[in-house]
């Protein structure tokens, strides 16, 4: 599996963080998500919405690292994940630009016309996030968002030794049901879309499953997260001369 | 549209009786293979039929059916996509008993006469469904290697060592030779398909995702089939792989189980020890699992010195790499005798199954590829477009028509070469930078900005 990270990343480092070079995910601080094994693809001033687009279409300069690449095919499911500010029928991005659905639904059509994609997972936790899937027109699309249209989409808690909350309400209880789920899990789509119900998220989440093809019930959470790969048993071999010398002339 | 040229030479005594002309004489077969809604291709068999000549009769005369091909070979048209057929008669010894049809690994096949022109069309039926191109071995419009249009393909080869081994080996792996005598002469022939880059590594303390499970009957452990699939994305976390190249990776790996979990076994589905010891995954590569045998009294002195034996793992690897490749064995009818192909990997014709399928596949996907980039110039009127882009569209257009006439004249090398250039254009075209459609004001935008005013 392969994972491309973009943040702000203004977080970590701020000046007014009191303990630098960590970001946890409750006051608690047992969770540091900012930990080793994070690795940061695009950050700062690199995330703007054209390099956003340029990953999911392809339309890369030659010289992109391949970590900075989506290197996907027709048969790679991809989750998209995106959370910041938002309105209705837009995301801010880092406070100067914004991405709106119609960009981002052309942008999805042009990844599957070059068929970059089998299935796509997109989860939105802004305001009014709905209305940023409501323009997909393109086929094997599940979305899923924190709010509906005219909603706010509402934080967790507030850590008062930072002075800001720690996480959005939607994607704490995402989290916690994904904590509980393994491999081997046969949790399915319908699942997910029960998480955080309005009593929780005070907001109302939505989905919308009408571009997939397959019905959400038999859709695995692993098919998206958790990189369970198809594998086959291997039952032939060649059968190699042990003699023959290894520069044969034809 | 294809034409495959088939040569049919009748061997003496194995002429049916009821020619519809004398020999030689000239014919031709269509047969139709859809393979999708939309798309169809016909095959035209251009058939000559013929008797032998004098050194066919005397490579003919060979003991075996193995001899005999490879003398054949070199008199035969040996260009690619070509088939020829030998029909010896019945009372010949050249095949063995109870086998009709000798499909050898060049560009030939030996047929047992008998039964008269009827019967001899039906077998020539069933070597075009094995050997040329079939509707099972494509898929449209994208490559089974992946979207990489200039389809260089790096190949990892990697061994992971758990833990503690047994008793302090010294693990000696020849990659290089193996990857010289083995896996060289098979990327040699795939030569025509992908350019091909062979790394290798060895990774020490790796750990399985997975736990086998202890089974007391055999006392060695099982890795059973449902926990296979989660034994891939550790691994390829460690790998390393993905900082190499920016072309599609096969990875291979050995895995040497630690001392507290040798020996160990993969069942299959049903519960049964697989032979090969070995899986793999569409698109990534394989698996296998090497156990070390341990010594029947203890060794002199520590380290033990292990020598992998490459041949065995070879043989497992080249299945897989040919599995990747989609070289897959078919049905064979009962009476068919397939020769193996040896340290070359593939036979001949497999290969220009191989090229037969990629051709057509490519001319398939530059053909949706700039139909696509036609639709996105249609909805952003505005966009500009670079004259070397414009360029590259031009020869792609170029390239997959010539490869178009290529294929209906049955020159198959040059048709996929066509095809690979015209790919190779269509994709720089389409994912050029400058194409970005937000650089250019989408409509929503501009009323944003302007209707305020």
């Amino acid at each position: 599996s392969h994972i491309v990270l973009m943040l702000a990343d203004d977080m970590a480092c701020n000046p007014r963080n009191p303990k630098p070079a960590t970001v946890f995910s409750h006051k608690n601080m047992e969770l540091n998500v900012y930990g080793d094994d994070v690795e940061v693809d695009y950050r700062s001033y690199e995330v703007t919405v054209e390099n956003f687009l340029r990953v999911l279409t392809g339309r890369i300069p030659p010289s992109t690292p391949r970590s900075k690449r989506l290197l996907s095919d027709d048969r790679s499911n991809i989750l998209i994940y995106m959370t910041g500010h938002g309105g209705n029928g837009f995301l801010k991005f880092q406070d100067s630009e914004e991405i709106t659905n119609v960009e981002l639904a052309d942008a999805f059509e042009q990844m599957w016309q070059k068929r970059r994609y089998n299935e796509l997972l997109f989860i939105i936790d802004t305001c009014q996030g709905a209305s940023m899937y409501e323009r997909f027109y393109s086929p094997n699309i599940i979305a899923l968002a924190s709010s509906q249209v005219g909603e706010d989409s509402l934080s967790h808690q507030p850590d008062l030794g930072i002075g800001v909350h720690l996480m959005d309400r939607y994607t704490f209880y995402v989290l916690e049901f994904l904590e509980e789920i393994h491999p081997a899990s046969q949790t399915n789509m319908n699942d997910l879309f029960q998480v955080c119900p309005k009593s929780l998220c005070v907001s109302t989440p939505g989905h919308r499953t009408d571009l997939f093809q397959r019905d959400p019930q038999n859709v695995l959470i692993t098919d998206f997260f958790g990189s369970v790969r198809k594998v086959e048993i291997t039952t032939e071999t060649v059968s190699l001369n042990r003699d023959l010398a290894g520069f044969e002339s034809k | 549209q294809l034409a495959v040229p088939v040569a049919v030479v009748f061997a003496p005594g194995a002429v049916p009786g009821d020619l519809p002309r004398p020999l030689p004489f000239r014919d031709v077969q269509e047969m139709e293979i859809s393979i999708n809604l939309r798309t169809s291709v016909t095959s035209r068999y251009e058939m000559v039929y013929r008797s032998t000549t004098a050194q066919e009769e005397a490579a003919l005369d060979a003991a075996t059916a193995r001899e005999a091909d490879a003398a054949l070979r070199l008199l035969q048209d040996t260009s690619l996509g070509s088939l020829t057929m030998y029909v010896v008669p019945e009372t010949s010894s050249l095949l063995p008993q109870g086998v009709s049809v000798y499909v050898g690994k060049h560009r030939s096949a030996l047929v047992r006469a008998g039964g008269g022109l009827a019967a001899l069309h039906a077998r020539l039926r069933q070597l075009t469904q094995v050997m040329p191109f079939t509707a099972s071995s494509m898929r449209v419009p994208d490559g089974q290697l992946g979207p990489d249009a200039r389809r260089h393909l790096k190949s990892s080869l990697g061994t992971d060592s758990g833990g503690q081994i047994p008793f302090l080996l010294y693990f000696h792996w020849d990659i290089e030779d193996a990857v010289n005598r083995y896996v060289q002469p098979v990327l040699d022939k795939l030569s025509l398909v992908a350019n091909f880059s062979v790394d290798s590594q060895i990774l020490y303390y790796a750990v399985l995702g997975v736990t086998p499970r202890f089974d007391k009957e055999s006392s060695s452990f099982l890795l059973s089939a449902h926990s296979l699939p989660h034994v891939i994305n550790p691994v390829e976390a460690r790998l390393g792989s993905s900082a190499a190249s920016l072309y599609p990776v096969l990875n291979f790996l050995l895995y040497v189980p630690e001392r507290s979990h040798s020996p160990l076994y993969i069942q299959d589905k049903d519960g049964a020890p697989v032979s090969t010891n070995a899986f793999h995954s569409p698109r990534w590569g394989g698996i296998m699992v090497y156990n070390v045998e341990a010594p029947a009294s203890p060794p002199a002195s520590l380290p033990l010195h292990v020598d992998v034996d490459m041949v065995r793992v070879m043989e497992v690897f080249l299945a897989q790499l040919r599995l990747l490749f989609g070289l897959s064995r078919e049905e064979l009818p009962p009476d068919f005798l397939l020769e193996s192909p040896g340290n070359e990997g593939l036979a001949d014709w497999e290969l220009d199954r191989l090229l037969w399928a990629h051709t057509v596949e490519n001319i398939a996907t530059v053909s949706t590829t700039l139909t696509s980039l036609a639709q996105l110039l249609d909805k952003i009127g505005n966009i500009v477009i670079k004259d070397d882009v414009a360029s590259e569209v031009y020869r792609a257009v170029a390239s997959a028509q010539s490869a178009v006439a290529k294929l209906a004249a049955g020159h198959l090398h040059s048709a996929f070469q066509a095809s690979k250039e015209a790919v190779t254009s269509s994709e720089r075209a389409f994912f050029d930078p400058s194409l970005l459609h937000l650089l250019y004001f989408p409509d929503d935008q501009k009323f944003a900005i302007y209707i305020p005013l």
